[in-house]
């Protein structure tokens, strides 16, 4: 379609492997500012690489991602880091909270990083929290959370600073149909208000049926529809 | 689900003319197209040559004379029997999605890309859907409505990209047997 809008994130031809493992071999995404793409494709065929490739977490041995005309396949780390905390939101497949800290705490930390005071961080936090159906107990740690309820966290952790680009690696792997439910809608809601985009990572059709258009990756390649050339 | 079975299951209540059970299955079952008095004539008959209902008098009450029917001792039995089976899930689904992957298999098509496109025709439908319930103004009526297609579309789609793996590998085997 030549009125879509130009992409603020661009992926063309990434290639990673991990060892002697081929995770990647030529996938092509882009993602226009406000926009809700889902990522599908079979366990293995390189879903997450590649949301870890596009948010700069993972350098890709061959392939350019470009963010908003910066390469982010070729930055160095502190300008990598920055982008992270300043423009980027990212909810890993496995949690990756921080187990000493509170939920509440976990959500505040972001804020806090870029500067603000604790007790402005937590209040934002804790509304935070409340958007995604986590507000009942915020003191508790990870290590006492379920399964969803530490994907509800995680989230609520990942919008806290307005994020220009939400990456969500599968945020409701461990919830039932009626909490995806509210957690998507409550996702899609956010960025619609905030005009953020989104790359969702799913195998749950239903989750990617709440995403403007999917994207699907087969052994490490992206296979159709997806590319405006 | 049978008309008969519903006839005998009403018939199980007491005595009652056609009418009337034609009546009492409209209020029932609301969604259900209504019973044709014809097919209710019909199948009362052959309750009766099968031994499960018998001619239990008429009634006139003022208008014209009506057959009362009542169920027999086996009618009864066959009433209860049906109401309390477990009902056999659909041992096969012919539906034309898995009726044109086989025939593109059989006639050396491209089954592959027409899955690719039936997902997305799919999921074209499964993001109205999803709209559609997640609209605030969203009645339970319609909410409930969009599940129910969500829940089935969704397993249209396991069902073809199972396929699609299994085309994957299905094919990657004759290539090594070629081989071989
Ligand atoms: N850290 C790693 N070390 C070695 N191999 C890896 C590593 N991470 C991923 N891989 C391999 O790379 C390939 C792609 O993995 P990736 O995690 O991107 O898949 P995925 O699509 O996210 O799968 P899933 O749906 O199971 O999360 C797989 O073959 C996997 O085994
Ligand atoms: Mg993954």
């Amino acid at each position: 379609m030549s009125n879509r809008p130009v992409p603020l994130l661009v992926a063309r031809d990434l290639v990673k492997a991990h060892g002697s493992t081929p995770a990647l071999r030529g996938a092509r995404l882009e993602l226009a500012a406000g926009e809700i793409v889902a990522v599908t494709g079979a366990s293995g065929s390189g879903k997450s690489t590649l949301l870890h490739c596009l948010a700069g977490i993972v350098r890709p041995d061959g392939g350019a991602v470009t963010y908003a005309g910066e390469r982010v396949d070729a930055l160095p780390e502190r300008r990598l880091s920055e982008l992270r905390r300043t423009d980027f939101g990212v909810v890993f497949q496995f949690g990756q909270l921080i187990p000493e800290l509170t939920a509440l705490d976990n959500v505040a930390l972001p804020l806090m990083l870029a500067g603000t005071a604790r007790e402005a961080a937590q209040e934002r936090a804790a509304g935070w929290l409340e958007r995604f159906g986590a507000g009942e107990r915020p003191g508790l740690r990870p290590g006492e959370l379920s399964g969803g309820q530490a994907q509800r966290v995680a989230l609520a952790r990942a919008l806290v600073t307005g994020p220009r680009v939400v990456f969500a690696d599968e945020p409701t792997g461990a919830l039932d149909s009626l909490a995806s439910e509210q957690v998507m809608t409550a996702l899609v809601h956010t960025a619609r208000e905030t005009g953020a985009a989104v790359l969702v990572v799913t195998h749950d059709a239903q989750v990617a049926a709440y995403a403007d258009r999917e994207v699907r990756l087969q052994d490490g390649v992206t296979a159709g529809l997806e590319v405006c050339a | 689900m049978s008309t008969r079975h519903i006839l005998l299951a009403l018939l199980a209540k007491g005595p009652s003319h056609g009418y009337d059970l034609k009546r009492r299955h409209d209020d029932h079952f609301p969604q259900a197209r209504p019973l044709a008095y014809g097919q209710v004539y019909t199948t009362l008959q052959r309750l009766v040559r099968d031994g499960l209902a018998e001619v239990a008098g008429t009634d006139a009450d003022g208008g014209p004379e009506r057959t009362l029917y009542r169920l027999t001792a086996d009618g009864s039995r066959e009433a209860t029997d049906w109401a309390g089976q477990v009902t056999p899930p659909a041992p096969f689904v012919t539906n034309e999605i898995f009726a044109k992957v086989v025939v593109a298999i059989l006639t050396g098509g491209d089954p592959a890309a027409h899955l690719l496109a039936q997902r997305a025709a799919h999921m074209d439908r499964m993001r109205e859907l999803t709209a559609l319930k997640t609209a605030p103004s969203a009645e339970l009526g319609t909410v409930l409505a969009a599940d129910y297609a969500l829940n089935h579309l969704d397993a249209d789609l396991r069902w073809m990209t199972t396929t699609q793996a299994r085309l994957t590998t299905l094919t990657a085997v004759t290539v090594e047997v070629d081989r071989a």
